[in-house]
């Protein structure tokens, strides 16, 4: 086993930064603050450089540059306005208004022009959203838990039994109509043992990520920055 | 309850050098404990197979540098998995700390294939803003999504892009997420919008959450945080950093373990003591 300590001076400006976030679980210094402000200057400065480059740029400016010579993605198509699906030409001019209407919040005065452009954020995600959980999670969860009971093996059918109590009395525990005795205390509380099966799954699994990133810092220390080989 | 007062006065910064200690031993000194693939994650590796040599397949990388323990030994293994079926490569990236991470793996990986080329084999179509929203939107058109690449080239211009126009153009969607906008979001939008086949390799801490949708067929594989990424190294036969960093991982979980079981037991001593 040898070091070979990396020449790269990105490398030890990394190594610096980890050892000057890991010295906050000491005690709080000036280190780690200098660490932390850097991370968020450099973040927020990054985000606005990248979305500049790769949303404005490449999403509006472009191709309003390419409308006003009457052309577009679709070059047979001939005109400013001459819009399909995908090439929306001079048309990109109207989200581009409702992108600037967002920064009308800066002047009082007007601040309330930015809702108009936060109604169709709001509207068009609400949208998307309710018809994807619907797609994807009601219909399609619900035809997965119908499951037959039997298919010749005890193995499965223990499984799908486990499965159904499971299911059916996490979600007795979060009936409320009713008090929760009698049978339906005793199937809410059958279902709260499952959910705190499930917590505990995902509290294990939680502690698996979180010392994953401490195994990740550390295998640079010791490969990328000390080259321990 | 001596020994339980000690504990419950003991400063918490012991804990932590405890943890370091018990991470970087095996790091150094490699244990090499067993590991096996688990069913999830032969599923994934099944699904990577079944894709025919050649198509072209979609990527998408959606998270950023920190969760680089557990993503990028999934994203390398994956690549490598597709490039070396001589699949081509479409990437996407929907979180903004992510595009020049995935790129500079990316071509890490590439490197080992000599014969294949940027633009041609594979491509990083880099980030956009909108999450679902652009989701919904490459389902009308990739290229008009991502006029051009992570690079600055035109998209339309590159060999790679010339027989992909929207979801239909893939076999198969690859999402290694770090969490939102991710593997939920592709499934919502994507797999049950555009029934495009999917596997996802996920987050540890995100991973519970999508065991329902493995359960009911909605992803074809899942991989589960860095064991899981060392299991699919595994099945690829790789030694990686997720299967170096599983004997870690394991001594990590033995003291958390260890802590709950002590905690709890001072804790009904103190109660018990109270009474």
């Amino acid at each position: 086993m040898s070091l070979h300590i990396s020449h790269v001076f990105g490398v030890w400006c990394a190594a610096a930064l980890t050892l000057f976030i890991f010295s906050f679980l000491y005690k709080d210094n000036p280190f780690y603050k200098f660490a932390e402000h850097l991370f968020v200057g450099v973040s927020a400065g990054y985000t606005i450089i990248l979305n500049y480059w790769t949303v404005i740029d490449a999403n509006l400016i472009q191709p309003l540059i390419l409308a006003a010579h009457g052309t577009g993605t679709h070059p047979e198509l001939h005109g400013a306005f001459a819009a399909q699906q995908g090439d929306y030409r001079m048309w990109l001019v109207i989200p581009a208004i409702f992108g600037a209407l967002l920064f009308t919040r800066l002047i009082p005065r007007i601040g309330w022009m930015s809702r108009l452009a936060l109604a169709v954020i709001i509207g068009v995600y609400a949208g998307i959203k309710t018809t994807g959980f619907a797609q994807g999670d009601f219909v399609a969860q619900v035809q997965a838990s119908l499951v037959p009971l039997w298919n010749g093996s005890i193995a499965y059918t223990v499984n799908t039994v486990v499965f159904a109590v499971g299911l059916i009395t996490s979600l007795l525990f979060f009936f409320f109509s009713r008090e929760h005795k009698g049978g339906l205390g005793v199937a809410s509380r059958t279902g709260m043992y499952f959910l705190m099966v499930s917590f505990g799954a995902a509290y294990g699994y939680t502690v698996m990520s979180r010392i994953s990133l401490l195994i990740g810092r550390f295998q640079f220390l010791l490969e990328t920055w000390l080259g321990l080989r | 309850m001596a020994f339980g007062d000690w504990l419950v006065r003991l400063d918490r910064r012991w804990i932590f050098l405890t943890m370091g200690l018990l991470v970087l031993g095996p790091l150094i000194f490699p244990l090499s404990l067993p590991l096996h693939v688990t069913p999830p994650v032969q599923a994934f590796v099944d699904a990577v197979d079944k894709v025919p040599n050649g198509s072209t397949v979609l990527m998408s990388c959606d998270y950023d540098p920190a969760s680089i323990p557990e993503m990028v030994p999934m994203t390398r293994t994956a690549f490598r998995h597709l490039l070396s079926k001589d699949c081509k490569v479409v990437v996407t990236v929907l979180w903004f700390g992510g595009p020049g991470l995935v790129d500079s793996v990316l071509t890490e990986v590439s490197r080992e294939f000599p014969t294949k080329a940027y633009g041609r084999d594979w491509v990083n179509l880099g980030y956009k803003a909108g999450n679902e929203a652009v989701m919904v939107a490459l389902g009308q058109g990739i290229v008009n999504v991502f006029p051009r690449d992570y690079r600055g080239n035109e998209s339309n211009a590159l060999p790679v892009m010339q027989h992909v126009r929207d979801y239909s153009s893939f076999p198969l969607l690859v999402n290694i997420s770090a969490g939102y906008p991710g593997t939920k979001e592709w499934v919502q939008q994507v797999q049950g919008r555009f029934h495009l086949p999917m596997v996802a390799g996920v987050t540890a801490v995100s991973a519970p959450e999508y065991y329902p949708y493995l359960q009911s067929g909605q992803l074809r594989g899942l991989l589960g945080g860095m064991a899981g990424a060392a299991e699919y190294e595994l099945s690829r036969h790789e030694k990686g950093s997720a299967s170096r960093g599983m004997d870690a991982q394991s001594l990590g979980h033995v003291l958390v373990a260890l802590c709950i079981v002590l905690g709890n037991v001072i804790a009904f001593g103190q109660r018990r003591r109270s009474r």
